[in-house]
């Protein structure tokens, strides 16, 4: 174990008594609780992280921040996770991780922690808890608005925790301490605003536990989701610094000037011993004092500026520091880290250490998101704020506001008018803390310094040189959104935090153009990357989406059967008994209902109660055949269209009175129907008196089908008279079932002689086991969806939403009748009369043999004319729809949509499966019972 | 997440809505008497402005009413808020 030998003595907001141990490349460590795990590793002399993506050359931390481009790592213990910036990884005890060179992995095991969600409300959401946002904060928190902030650090300060300014620390913890206490202000730490939508609603991650490792309590959520609607906004997010673009600027022990003292201040660490300076502006110098002052020498200060402020260099040389001003870096020598440093015109000096600062951006990520436009400040250098509709104010360093005691006083200013607009009259906040502010002298708008510009590089994460840049532009591009995405400039995890406006920069170089003409790309969630687990919070597994299951799921699950989804239902599918397979239990199901007697749960057809003095006059509208000439008592098969003529649903319609119909829908579409419904009434039709209520779960269903059916519902309703004549076909009647108020359907969805049984939802266990109970002594069969399916086709029934796909027809399938000639219009009439909906070549369903009796089609399977296949494209003349093995035929059948399908009954087509070509013969759709012998037992 | 403003329940989450195209596009009253060209530019041509558009909505999860919404579709702006049936407001 190594020491740390570059920390200071003293200083830093690290705790110097509680030494954590960490493991990093294989190597063990220590540093202090306090500590990132860039800043412990900085504290034990390593810079080194990682080799670059394209390149593999080697790569070091860079940043102190979220802004980090280099220093990627995957962290192994206590759980794994790829891709994180190792400054933004808090130390803990234990943790083991590894450097990455662009690309992480996924764990394999399943993640154990929790992740949630949380949605709130307030007056005022100030994003970033620097100076300028807790000087906002503490204005409209004294105002008794309800405020949140939220800030990406494990405490609140911001830029201010990188500094020696007491004074104004001590401020932060009094405003800290302020916001904590006051109840309608919550302070959200290790909270990254990520994204910025509509109308003000910013969405947030905190992360809870990741910084406790191995020692997170288990009831605490890893990371929530903070979905917060806020009716202000302050956006105090601060500003990242940016390079240069110069030869080997990549190399291990370049590091952005700020983050180095960020690096001394804040965690009391020594980035290196001796380190040159390459400046644009005055901001290097304060670090430059920092770092000398915590005893690291500073070999030259280089500032691009032809003259320099004087102040500044009366002040380093009073500490023996050099500054030449017009001076920029030539080459960076040493490869694995910098040991000397080559200015323009060859002075080499000695360094382990280049700090770099090409001046600062203004964080506009969020206020871009938002809509904002931003706009190049020419004396600045650096694109700001230029006004946005959303209800939000830009303060501080985000604005380009980089002095203290600016932050300060616009933060006040934009907390006083956050809530003053929503209605509070503002309080006085903490008293703000005096700030020293040197004048300053504007900076060098310089992107580019002379040299090999293959080496030069611009976004390090994605290793783009200025040569790739120049390729890009040499191909005729101008805009930098197309650099971008030529170069991947921007693309990586850190979306191009340090690199972005550089990027532009240096397009603008080469061009010979405004930067500000140019612009910058466009800024998109996430600002921060953000693990799908915690966005997907506790909506996975079983509760991703609703379950819906019928009054006698627990019997059939009891009873062994398998379940198929039907949209969010659970269906039985099929009850194998001992040592079956689909295929033999089906054949078992479909025998019983074809010879005796069988039942299926049929609860989770959709049910509309349809009422009011206009009802049948709406239905008539919206079937295509004629619903008001059905007679009280009586039932109808129907088939609803969209406007342009395409079958949307099908279903029964029940009249229960003059002015009341039960309508059925697909188990699938129940919500659709009633939507199209409830449309039409609200929009068109708001002169129709009618009622639309969904009834699905109060009915419980169950089918009792089969040449025996007769029987059983003869013993089990005594006051019911059963007899064809009595209970004809499609007809309904109100009865006892079993000692239960019930209402019996005499529909058939198999072509045999079938009963629907409604009761309510309640009673449906004890129908259920009645029915059960007096079908046994005639093998009464239980059966599920695919017996249900493989039924129904063989009678040519179609499946909407199966057999059609919304480019069919009611006369596609060959159902002409159903389609009124009488009435008027009904939605879908008009298309009829369109020549696309007259072709002949239109796609017809379909009967379809496979000729050698044996071969089961798959469903999805297309079908050609011709015996072998020609070179593509080859003419397709349709495809299956539904195909089953039939125990009634002996043999595989299958449904299928075929251009002209009418025409060709009898014709022989091939359905290329693999290599194979199987030939196949149409036939006409219905295959059992044409007659219809069976319906009436 | 747009925060729309039902008129029958207030300012909601985005979420709760769903969308219903273009408003304004009356069923035609006799489809019949429309060429194959009138019915063809019903069923299947909606405007795509840039800028301020009459739209539908139903507050689906909640009162499940529909109303129209004028909605700058750069900015997302809701601009007006009225019920079915009434005409499109005049925007200053």
């Amino acid at each position: 174990m190594t020491q740390q030998e570059f920390r200071t003595v003293q200083g830093g907001r690290i705790d110097r008594d509680r030494p954590l141990r960490f493991r990093f490349d294989g190597r063990d460590y220590t540093g202090y609780a306090g500590d990132t795990l860039a800043s412990a590793l900085l504290a034990n002399g390593v810079h080194r992280t990682s080799t670059s993506i394209k390149l593999g050359r080697p790569r070091g931390i860079f940043a102190a921040g979220a802004e980090e481009p280099n220093a990627l790592v995957q962290v192994e213990a206590p759980f794994p996770e790829p891709m994180l910036t190792a400054t933004t990884v808090e130390l803990y005890d234990g943790l083991v991780a590894r450097g990455l060179g662009g690309q992480g992995r996924l764990a394999t095991d399943p993640d154990p922690a929790r992740y949630d969600a949380v949605h709130t409300h307030c007056d005022v959401l100030v994003v970033g808890a620097g100076p300028a946002g807790l000087a906002a904060a503490s204005v409209a928190a004294a105002s008794g608005a309800r405020v949140v902030v939220v800030d990406d650090r494990s405490e609140p300060g911001g830029s201010l925790l990188g500094t020696r300014e007491a004074k104004a620390l001590d401020w932060v913890a009094s405003v800290a301490a302020d916001l904590h206490a006051n109840p309608e202000v919550r302070l959200l730490t290790r909270t990254s605003a990520f994204g910025y939508y509509d109308d003000n609603y910013v969405v947030a991650v905190e992360r809870r536990t990741n910084h406790l490792g191995a020692s997170a309590p288990a009831h605490l959520s890893r990371e929530r989701i903070w979905r917060i609607r806020a009716r202000r906004v302050v956006l105090a997010t601060g500003a990242h610094e940016r390079s240069l673009a110069f030869d080997d600027n990549d190399r291990p022990g370049i590091m952005l000037a700020g983050a180095a003292r960020t690096y001394v201040n804040r965690y009391g660490v020594l980035p290196g011993r001796r380190a040159v300076v390459l400046t644009t502006n005055d901001s290097a110098y304060a670090a430059a004092l920092d770092l000398l002052d915590a005893g690291v020498a500073i070999a030259v200060i280089a500032d691009l500026r032809p003259s320099v402020s004087p102040l500044w260099t009366e002040r380093l040389a009073d500490r023996g520091v050099e500054v030449l001003a017009g001076y920029g870096v030539e080459r960076v020598v040493g490869e694995e880290r910098v040991s000397s440093v080559v200015l323009a015109g060859g002075r080499e000096f000695e360094a382990d250490l280049l700090l770099v600062s090409g001046g600062w951006n203004p964080v506009g990520a969020l206020y871009s998101q938002a809509g904002g436009k931003l706009r190049y400040d020419a004396d600045l250098g650096s694109f700001v704020p230029d006004g946005c509709r959303e209800a939000v104010a830009v303060a501080g360093s985000a604005n380009g506001t980089y002095g203290l005691a600016g932050c300060l006083a616009e933060g006040t200013g934009a907390g006083r008018a956050a809530v003053e607009a929503t209605g509070f009259a503002a309080g006085t906040g903490r008293e703000l803390p005096a700030a020293d502010e040197s004048p300053v002298t504007p900076p060098a708008h310089t992107w580019v310094l002379p040299g090999d510009e293959t080496v030069q590089f611009v976004d390090l994460q994605r290793d783009v040189t200025v040569a790739e840049i120049r390729r890009a532009t040499g191909t005729g591009m101008r805009s930098v959104e197309h650099v971008k995405r030529y170069t991947t400039a921007g693309t990586a995890h850190d979306q191009g935090k340090t690199s972005g406006v550089l990027t532009s920069g240096v397009v603008a170089h080469l061009l010979g153009v405004d930067v500000g003409d140019l612009g910058t790309t466009t800024f998109r969630p996430p600002y921060a990357p953000v693990s799908f687990a915690a966005l997907a919070g506790r909506d996975r597994g079983a509760l991703h989406d609703p379950i819906r299951v019928t009054a006698l799921h627990a019997w059939h699950q009891a009873n062994g059967a398998l379940f198929e989804n039907v949209g969010q239902w659970q269906r039985p599918w099929y009850y194998p008994r001992d040592g079956e397979d689909l295929h033999a239990a089906v054949l078992r199901e479909c025998r019983a209902a074809r010879e005796g007697v069988a039942t299926m749960d049929a609860s989770t057809l959709g049910k509309i109660d349809v009422q009011g003095p206009d009802a049948a006059v709406l239905l008539d509208r919206l079937y295509t055949n004629l619903m008001s000439s059905l007679k009280v008592g009586s039932i109808r098969y129907g088939v609803m269209c969209r406007p342009d003529g395409m079958i949307f649903d099908d279903g029964t319609v029940i009249r229960l009175a003059e002015d009341r119909f039960l309508v059925t829908t697909t188990t699938g579409n129940a919500a659709g129907v009633l939507d199209w419904m409830e449309d039409f009434l609200q929009t068109e039709w708001p002169d129709l008196r009618v009622h639309c209520t969904s009834v699905t779960e109060q009915w419980a269903t169950i089918a009792l089908v089969g040449p025996r059916s007769r029987e059983v519902l003869g013993t089990l309703a005594p006051d019911l008279a059963v007899d064809n004549d009595s209970f004809p076909f499609m007809t309904w009647r109100d009865t006892t079932v079993a000692g239960l108020a019930a209402r019996v359907c005499r529909i058939s969805f198999s072509g045999e002689l079938a009963y629907e049984l409604n009761v309510n939802w309640w009673d449906a266990l004890a129908l259920w086991e009645a029915v059960l109970a007096a079908g046994a002594p005639l093998g009464i069969t239980t059966y599920g969806t695919e017996t249900m399916h493989v039924l129904r086709a063989e009678k040519g029934y179609p499946i909407i939403g199966q057999d059609t796909d919304g480019t069919v027809t009611p006369q596609d399938l060959g159902m002409d009748w159903i389609v009124s000639k009488k009435k008027p219009d009904f939605i879908g009439k008009r298309s009829f009369a369109r020549a696309d909906t007259g072709r002949p070549d239109r796609k017809h369903l379909v009967g379809l043999l496979p000729d050698d009796g044996e071969t089961l089609l798959p469903e999805g399977a297309h079908l050609v004319e011709m015996e072998s296949l020609p070179e593509p494209p080859v003419p397709m003349l349709g495809h299956v729809t539904s195909s089953y093995h039939s125990a009634a035929l002996g043999r595989p059948f299958a449904l299928a949509l075929i251009k002209g399908g009418r025409d060709r009954i009898g014709q022989r087509v091939y359905a290329p499966l693999g290599d194979v070509l199987v030939p196949v013969t149409i036939t006409g759709p219905v295959l059992y019972d044409p007659e219809g012998k069976r319906r009436d037992g | 997440m747009m925060l729309i403003p039902c008129p029958w329940c207030g300012p909601r989450e985005e979420a709760e809505f769903h969308y219903g195209g273009q408003a304004h596009v009356a069923y035609p009253s006799d489809p019949a008497a429309l060429s194959d060209e009138e019915w063809a530019r019903f069923l299947f041509f909606r405007d795509n402005p840039k800028g301020p558009f009459a739209e539908r909505w139903n507050h689906s999860a909640s009162c499940r009413r529909w109303f129209n919404v004028v909605r700058d579709t750069v900015t997302n702006e809701i601009l007006a808020v009225y019920k079915v049936g009434a005409p499109r407001p005049v925007l200053a």
